[in-house]
């Protein structure tokens, strides 16, 4: 079964096979629909693609969703949990994209920098987004993948097809530009600002970006809005766009804020042979009413930093803060949360001493010790020999049966330990030292403490 | 006659302090509360406003632990938020709230590269609004330290930069001149003793290898406390821990 066979066919190969009529009109409404909530949440610059697909231009966003890869793997599993199947591929062209996309059996794929021609030489023709007629004639002529066509001499073919063919190789290796056209609704706030003279400084494009942000703050005031993702989308000579991405971690409509985040990467923007226009647009918005800001007759010093959380978001720095978490197990006592979360008051219990470096994994060494429950008298860890002075312990911590069946028995005994040098370490073994069913008896060193 | 003089003396140290910067203007000192301390270090404490280099001795300056502690000892007894910047992380919390942090004030930057420690280091200390800003770093140049130290003084916030080596032998970086304030070094001591088998308080070797307009000092102390406070011990000897016995033998 596959795409494009006749239907009677098909109906001949099942029996009870249900057909159910195209209905284009829906699938587009329904593309559209899934265009603008990729732009609210993915890319600045989103368009639709064919009639089966998105073109998201992802440079300078990807970073809000952890990078290329968590990002597209995030999408495909966004799709699944809905029972659809997507299929994502990242190339350095829409071309490229489009093509690898259609190709691949995996769900995702990601073409490195300047490997497109590696990764598409193979692919069939019919990929290259030409019309069906041409792609048809270019098979009776014996072409059957791109490296074929690509390598083919350009003039006989451009006589008798026209340019298109040349023009759709173009722009898949990244010889010619193929700017996206991004889909917009009328309700995103967006202020722009064209310049009879292309800008290409960077203290130019600073103080226009500033005055960009006073006024889609001002917009964003009158509609008692704040900015949750904002996109700079510039506009070069060259017909090309570039579009940085901002994300805040909670609504925002504070001038210098917003000004600070994209100030940090104007830098990074490349003017080539100027910018003809610069547009700001709040592409997810959510609603921020006025609040009081003083309310003691004393000025209290502000402790709120989640612009400086935001500033290190969008540098790509992972930010967050770390919370008790209900268990005995070391690994598992603490979690992490979001930095803007809301404060939590509880700590850890603190009756017993905790190791200021603790391993990822626990690391294996080798021990004497007497069974069961006296402390080892030496212990060799990393090719070192520590003669154990002074040791505290044990501590026993049960395995956690609810969350894993087969830590029913499990037992670790933690001992501090102090070698000659002063040097403490926190190491355990697995299992109580009687019962072979509690554990492997072998030791593990797990934490160093200060 | 000595009037004139304290005055002549006064007037000398305003006028250097100018010349260095509104540094001294703006900022205070955070005291550690031990005397002895606290009356090497010009200012009675630990500048504000400044950047403060702490290293391990021996082992700990690969796994950094008495460095760290000791560093989130100093970051608990300041207001505000604390913003603590690294790249391995395998900071165990637990042990950080036994010395007075809690939870809610830290926030962690996690960067995949070295050299964004500093960058972040910068920016947080810029921010202005935070308690202290803590970094986890490998190399600390000169040019790195300067600039640290500049946007520290432009704000008061105390900067603490915990060096944290791969391998042992990279360590003798530490002696390399940077522009911190101070430069300490924390290495770990025998605990105390007690009555009875077990580990007492840690005890920790402090080094004060360089501390701008002051002397460099060595004290032997008892590690950070529930409230992030060290003090002065003197050997494993002298039995301190008196009141301690009670609870052991019943």
């Amino acid at each position: 079964m596959r795409v494009g066979m006749p239907a009677a066919k098909a109906q001949a190969i099942f029996q009870g096979l249900m057909l159910v009529d195209a209905d284009p009109v829906a699938d587009a409404l329904a593309l559209d629909r899934l265009g603008l909530w990729a732009l609210g949440h993915y890319s600045p610059i989103v368009a639709v693609d064919g009639i089966d697909g998105l073109v998201l231009d992802t440079e300078g966003a990807d970073h809000l969703q952890g990078g290329e890869m968590p990002m597209i793997t995030g999408i495909v599993n966004l799709f699944r949990a809905r029972k659809l199947t997507a299929r994502v591929a990242i190339a350095d062209t829409w071309g490229a994209a489009h093509a690898c996309v259609r190709a691949i059996n995996r769900d995702t794929v990601i073409v490195p920098r300047g490997e497109i021609v590696r990764a598409v030489e193979k692919l069939p023709i019919s990929l290259l987004r030409l019309p069906a007629k041409v792609v048809q004639d270019l098979r009776i002529l014996g072409f059957q993948s791109i490296g074929e066509l690509s390598a083919a001499p350009r003039a006989p073919l451009a006589l008798r097809f026209g340019p298109e063919v040349g023009r759709r190789l173009d722009q898949m290796f990244a010889r010619m530009n193929e700017p996206i056209d991004p889909i917009r609704t009328a309700d995103l706030v967006e202020v722009s600002r064209s310049f009879q003279e292309p800008i290409g400084a960077a203290e130019t494009i600073d103080k226009y970006v500033g005055r960009l942000v006073v006024q889609l703050v001002a917009e964003l005031e009158k509609r008692g809005l704040g900015a949750r993702r904002t996109d700079l989308v510039v506009h070069k000579v060259d017909n090309t766009l570039k579009a940085i991405r901002a994300g805040t971690a909670k609504p925002a409509r504070d001038v210098a804020w917003l000004t600070k985040l994209f100030k940090d990467r104007t830098e990074k923007i490349e003017p080539g042979f100027g910018i003809e226009k610069l547009v700001l647009v709040a592409v997810s918005a959510e609603p921020l009413v006025e609040e009081q800001k003083v309310s003691s007759l004393v000025e209290e010093e502000t402790s709120d930093i989640t612009p400086l959380i935001d500033i290190f978001g969008n540098r790509g720095q992972r930010v967050y803060c770390m919370a008790p978490y209900a268990s005995d197990v070391p690994e598992r006592s603490v979690q992490r949360i979001s930095a803007v979360a809301e404060a939590v008051d509880e700590t850890w219990v603190g009756h017993w001493r905790r190791p200021v470096r603790l391993f990822d994994r626990p690391e294996q060494i080798q021990a004497i010790a007497m069974m069961p429950d006296y402390p080892p008298a030496t212990i060799t860890w990393r090719g070192k020999r520590h003669r154990v002075k002074r040791a505290d312990g044990p501590e026993r911590i049960f395995g956690e049966w609810w969350r894993r069946p087969n830590e029913l028995d499990a037992v670790r005994d933690y001992f501090v330990i102090e070698n000659d040098d002063g040097e403490r370490f926190w190491i355990f073994r697995s299992g109580d030292g009687v019962d072979p069913q509690t554990g492997s008896h072998k030791w593990f060193m797990h934490g160093i403490f200060a | 006659m000595s009037a004139v003089r304290t005055q002549v003396l006064a007037d000398l140290r305003d006028r250097i302090s100018s010349i260095e910067g509104e540094s001294a203007r703006k900022s205070g000192h955070l005291p550690f509360g031990v005397a002895e301390i606290d009356a090497i270090l010009p200012g009675g404490g630990l500048a504000h406003g400044a950047l403060h280099e702490f290293a391990g001795g021996g082992s700990g300056t690969v796994d950094g632990a008495a460095a760290a502690l000791f560093a989130a000892g100093i970051a608990a007894r300041t207001k505000g938020p604390i913003v603590w910047c690294l790249t391995r992380p395998d900071l165990f919390f637990p042990a950080l709230a036994q010395v007075g942090l809690l939870p809610k004030r830290v926030i962690f930057v996690e960067s995949d590269q070295e050299e964004d420690v500093a960058g972040n280091m910068e920016e947080a200390i810029s921010y202005g609004g935070c308690g202290a800003v803590i970094g986890e770093m490998v190399r600390l140049p000169m040019v790195v330290s300067r600039r640290l130290q500049l946007v520290a003084e432009k704000t008061g916030t105390i900067a603490l930069a915990v060096r944290r080596w791969r391998r042992q032998t990279e360590a003798n970086d530490f002696g390399q001149p940077t522009a911190s304030t101070t430069r300490w070094r924390v290495s770990v001591l025998p605990s105390q003793e007690l009555p009875v088998p077990g580990v007492g308080r840690p005890r920790w070797f402090l080094e004060l290898m360089r501390s701008r307009a002051g002397e460099c000092a060595e004290f032997y102390v008892g590690a950070c406390d529930g409230q992030g406070r060290i003090d002065i011990s003197t050997g494993s000897a002298d039995r301190q821990d008196q009141t301690g016995r009670s609870r052991y033998s019943g």
